[in-house]
């Protein structure tokens, strides 16, 4: 099938960028999006063009690592889909199709469709660990049972790639999904319990600190997630903040 | 020819390790502020060594070329990791771990090391569980296990089928908890270009700040390796993008020799490929062995009337399938290694039993699961007159709670749904079991350079087990580099800090500069793909799963033809000083140019067919690898003469003690 793109340039964080068009031919329903941007690319560089620049690594949707907003949609248009694993045969010959970069203050474009995503790293720096050594001299794995429905809780919290989509989307580029799938996770398993309370403090005040929206529950970050991270996470995470505030001793 | 001396401890197998540790010269906490410490990579290996040498008290400068550590190619590891904790009371010990692991690969690999590493295993599960890893429960509250190829018991730990993310993320934030201390500086999309040596030891690295394109000097006490597989060579793998062998490389230029370059493992299950355009293969965990059965039609004219799509594969008839694993190897079925799982199937797809298009892909077959499971889960809620379709609906359930990840992922790419029809599956690159060479300490020839994980090549021998790597990474991480590095480091206590002013800084600096502006000034007319893609029809044809003498031969000519070119008339865009994702794959290719030719040398040299490694001239009249214990039980280590194809080659001669070398069978 044949495309017409409209592609996010920007040279560098402080250069102007503008959306470039690009017509695409031949593109097999079964290439992945960023399969197709590859064939693109090549063409551009034979020409002796400077190729589009995005983010990418596994190509599995594990990574969190490509990005991409597509006519309007984090990640384009299936739920619940990275880019890397978006196919083609979710378009139409003839299409013309959107492609930015995401956009938030806390994510400053760095080129192109790559964007600046440290800050998420700077939230985990605050507290996203349970504080144990790794001396091998830890108690036996099976010392402590988890019921199994907290240890799967944990787990689907855990599932988070920290690809941003949930703060692209966002119309406040609040990071509350994100951060909360990383509280939740901790604060569901006894390991993580004891210092359950600063965490969630430090957490949220790094993540203020670093330019995110507030959260106003509208659930388009739900939406948007690839990993299905849900809402009630956000929840918990609310929960323990006021647990944390109430009782600062612990 | 010189022998090697990997330096492994004196006495019996299983206090070797307890005893080095003992020996092991110490740094005072006081010194070891004093000394810096460069980890190159931040997947499983680098991450868990990075934040237990920074707890230890060292000053760590980690890099990684990706925007976040997080991001690693670790974190796709589906499967699983072995540890020896026999939870499931099913035989398993760390004896039987290591004789698992020695057996698997095949009889090539070294077994001080490979003891060590199942005698840590154990602590690498507390570890991660202290850390918050979610592995995978049983109802009453304990961790809960499944099997992987090549073995007989239960003791692969998982996290539904995003294991390698889930551990990745627990040194990940290990790791956080240390860069927030200061213990850490983290240099995210940073490469390393080049390591430094000031006499004759590695004391830093250039590196290239992929953001802004500038060229850093980076100064140490010891620079650790922890970059990676190299099975990209391939340019169709299941490896991420971006995985690449440029820093092992780097340092074997610089004297580290290179391990076993040969020995590349294929993964029995991953998507078959579907055209021209693809740019990586996707893996589909062996885990789904466990349950899916492999066969291919037995008769021709009905692979042939799959192919064509006239037949559905649920169409045919049970008596007319072919489950070849299980009719060659009944004792371990459908779960033999890797190695032979992935020679079977190009056995059968040669032989015209393919089974799509291309008649490269065997069905991977879910049926008799939904049918197995579906009957117990009746019996457990006593539904007595359930019908087929209610059974086969609940088996279903169970298989999704299992596998569901995976089963989306299929049907992603595929657009197939595998509850209703088998998935097709085919051999693709994956692993490399070859590396930068390492002693028992994991030092490579360079003092003061040292490998971990996938990047080096001690553990796995010929052919690695599921669940392995992943163990590697983090007992090389956790557990054996934070104690082994002291003894090195003991010495440097009064070396104080590294001047990256000197000469020897200077000179590297100047190389990688000059090497990039080169290729930006070749400005000839072919894309670094096209060169990557042909490598990797070379690689693929004559280096890939099964080899011979001839073709071997011929594609090293091939490859230094294509160096040539690549070198004469390749064409990278932008510029140095500028986030350039050109060039940044320009210099990858142009060292998996030179280290494709090393493999097909080691390819040619070893005449003997070992795990990952099947020569096609060396095989029993069944089709099965023929090993030569006599003349080859050795690792074939090359030193870099600056002609990639006229390495030196030096063996390590393998002794072994603790087993005893026999005919791999899994019949
Ligand atoms: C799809 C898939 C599934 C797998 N499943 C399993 C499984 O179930 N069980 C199992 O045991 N194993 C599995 N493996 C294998 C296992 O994941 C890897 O062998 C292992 O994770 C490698 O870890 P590592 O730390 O050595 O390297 P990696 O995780 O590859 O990390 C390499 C690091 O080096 C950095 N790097 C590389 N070059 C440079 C450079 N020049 N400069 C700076 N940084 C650099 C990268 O940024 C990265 O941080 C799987 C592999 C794949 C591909
Ligand atoms: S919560 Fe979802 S959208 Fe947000 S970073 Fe995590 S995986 Fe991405
Ligand atoms: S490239 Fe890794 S999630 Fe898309």
């Amino acid at each position: 099938m044949n495309l017409t793109l409209k592609v996010w340039r920007q040279k560098g964080p402080e250069a102007k960028g503008s959306m470039e068009t690009y017509p695409v031919s031949d593109v097999s329903p079964d290439m992945s999006f960023l399969e197709m941007l590859d064939v693109l690319n090549e063409e551009l560089v034979e020409k002796g063009d400077v190729p589009i620049a995005f983010d990418h690594d596994c190509r599995e949707g594990i990574c969190g690592s490509c990005s991409l907003y597509i006519n309007g949609q984090a990640h384009g248009p299936m739920q619940g889909t990275t880019t890397c694993q978006l196919h083609m045969r979710s378009f139409k010959d003839g299409d013309t199709v959107f492609i930015e970069p995401w956009r938030a203050k806390a994510f400053p474009v760095i080129k192109d469709l790559v964007v600046d995503r440290s800050a998420f790293d700077r939230v985990i720096q605050a507290g996203g660990y349970v504080s144990v050594n790794t001396s091998g001299n830890t108690l036996d794995a099976n010392a402590i049972p988890v019921p199994k429905e907290d240890a799967d809780m944990a787990f689907d919290a855990a599932t988070c790639i920290g690809c941003g989509a949930c703060v692209a989307t966002c119309k406040n580029a609040s990071a509350m999904l994100f951060v909360s799938a990383k509280v939740s996770q901790l604060s569901l398993l006894p390991q993580g319990e004891v210092e359950a309370n600063e965490r969630v403090k430090n957490m949220v005040a790094q993540m203020d600190k670093e330019g995110f929206g507030n959260c106003s529950v509208t659930g388009a970050c739900e939406v948007e997630c690839p990993k299905g991270i849900s809402l009630e996470n956000i929840a918990r995470m609310n929960r323990e903040y006021l647990k944390a505030n109430v009782s600062p001793g612990k | 020819m010189t022998k090697l001396d990997a330096k492994i401890p004196k006495g019996p197998i299983d206090q070797k390790w307890t005893n080095h540790k003992n020996n092991i010269k110490l740094v005072n906490p006081a010194n070891k502020r004093l000394i810096d410490v460069i980890v190159v990579g931040t997947g499983l290996a680098g991450g868990a060594a990075a934040a237990s040498l920074a707890e230890m008290g060292y000053n760590v400068k980690a890099f990684c070329f990706q925007d976040s550590p997080r991001r690693a190619h670790s974190i796709a590891a589906q499967g699983g990791i072995n540890a020896a904790k026999n939870y499931q009371n099913d035989g398993d010990s760390v004896y039987r771990l290591f004789y698992d692991t020695i057996k698997g690969g095949d009889y090539r690999s070294r077994e001080g090391n490979v003891y060590r590493l199942a005698e840590v295993s154990t602590s690498i599960i507390d570890q991660c569980v202290a850390q918050g890893v979610p592995f995978a429960r049983e109802y009453g509250g304990l961790l809960d296990n499944r099997s992987f190829g090549g073995v007989q018991v239960s003791r692969t730990f998982y996290a539904k089928g995003q294991t390698g993310q889930q551990l990745l993320l627990g040194a990940y934030s290990a790791m956080s908890r240390q860069i927030s201390k200061g213990k850490i500086t983290m240099y995210n999309r940073h490469e390393m270009m080049d390591v430094v040596k000031v006499d004759g030891k590695a004391r830093g690295i250039i590196a290239r700040n992929l953001v802004t394109g500038e060229i850093e000097r980076h100064g140490a006490h010891a620079v650790v390796i922890c970059s990676g597989g190299y099975g990209n060579v391939f340019f169709l793998s299941t490896n991420a993008m971006g995985s690449n062998a440029s820093a092992s490389w780097k340092v074997h230029k610089k004297g580290a020799f290179f391990g076993n370059p040969s020995y590349t493992q294929i993964h029995p299950t991953c998507i078959p490929v579907s055209g021209d355009h693809q740019s990586k293969l996707t893996l589909m965990s062996e885990s789904l062995r466990n349950d899916g059965r492999i066969w291919v039609p037995k008769k021709k004219e009905d692979a042939e009337a799959i192919r064509q799509g006239k037949m559905k594969p649920v169409q045919l008839a049970e008596e007319d399938r072919d489950y070849y694993l299980e009719r060659r190897y009944p004792s371990f079925g459908n779960l033999v290694p890797r190695d032979v799982a992935s020679r079977a199937a190009k056995e059968r797809c040669d032989a015209g039993f393919g089974v799509n298009q291309t008649g490269e892909a065997v069905f991977l077959d879910f049926a008799a699961s939904f049918e197995r499971y579906g009957k117990t889960e009746a019996k457990v809620h006593g539904l007595e007159n359930a019908s087929k379709e209610e059974i086969i609906k609940l088996g279903r359930k169970v298989v999704e709670s299992k596998y569901g990840n995976l089963f989306e992922m299929y049907e992603k790419i595929t657009d197939d749904n595998p509850y209703e029809t088998p998935m097709k599956i085919y051999p693709a690159v994956h692993y490399t079991m070859g590396g930068i060479w390492v002693d028992y300490n994991l030092m490579t020839t360079i003092p003061g350079c040292y490998a971990c994980g996938e990047a080096n090549f001690s553990d796995h021998g010929a052919n690695r087990l599921g669940a392995s790597a992943l163990m590697q990474g983090l007992a090389d991480g956790y557990f054996v580099l934070p104690y082994t590095i002291g003894d090195y480091l003991a010495d440097d206590i009064r070396t104080g800090e590294i001047d990256t002013n000197s000469s020897e800084f200077a000179a590297a600096e100047k190389e990688v500069k000059d090497s990039l502006q080169k290729l930006i000034d070749i400005k000839g007319n072919k894309t670094v793909d096209y060169f990557h893609r042909r490598l990797g029809k070379i690689m693929w044809n004559d280096c890939g799963m099964s080899r011979n003498g001839k073709d071997l031969k011929r594609a090293m000519e091939d490859i230094r033809a294509l160096r040539d070119e690549f070198w004469s008339d390749v064409k990278v865009p932008g510029e140095l000083n500028d986030m350039n994702l050109e060039l940044e794959k320009a210099s990858r290719v142009a060292d998996f140019l030179e280290l494709g030719e090393l493999m097909c040398q080691d390819a040619l040299d070893r005449e003997e067919s070992a795990g990952g490694h099947f020569r096609e001239e060396h095989q029993t009249p069944e089709g099965e690898a023929l090993r030569d214990d006599e003349n080859f039980t050795f690792v074939s280590a090359y030193e870099y003469t600056g002609d990639p194809g006229k390495a030196t080659l030096h063996k390590e001669q393998l002794e072994f003690e603790a087993v005893e070398v026999k005919t791999r069978s899994y019949k």
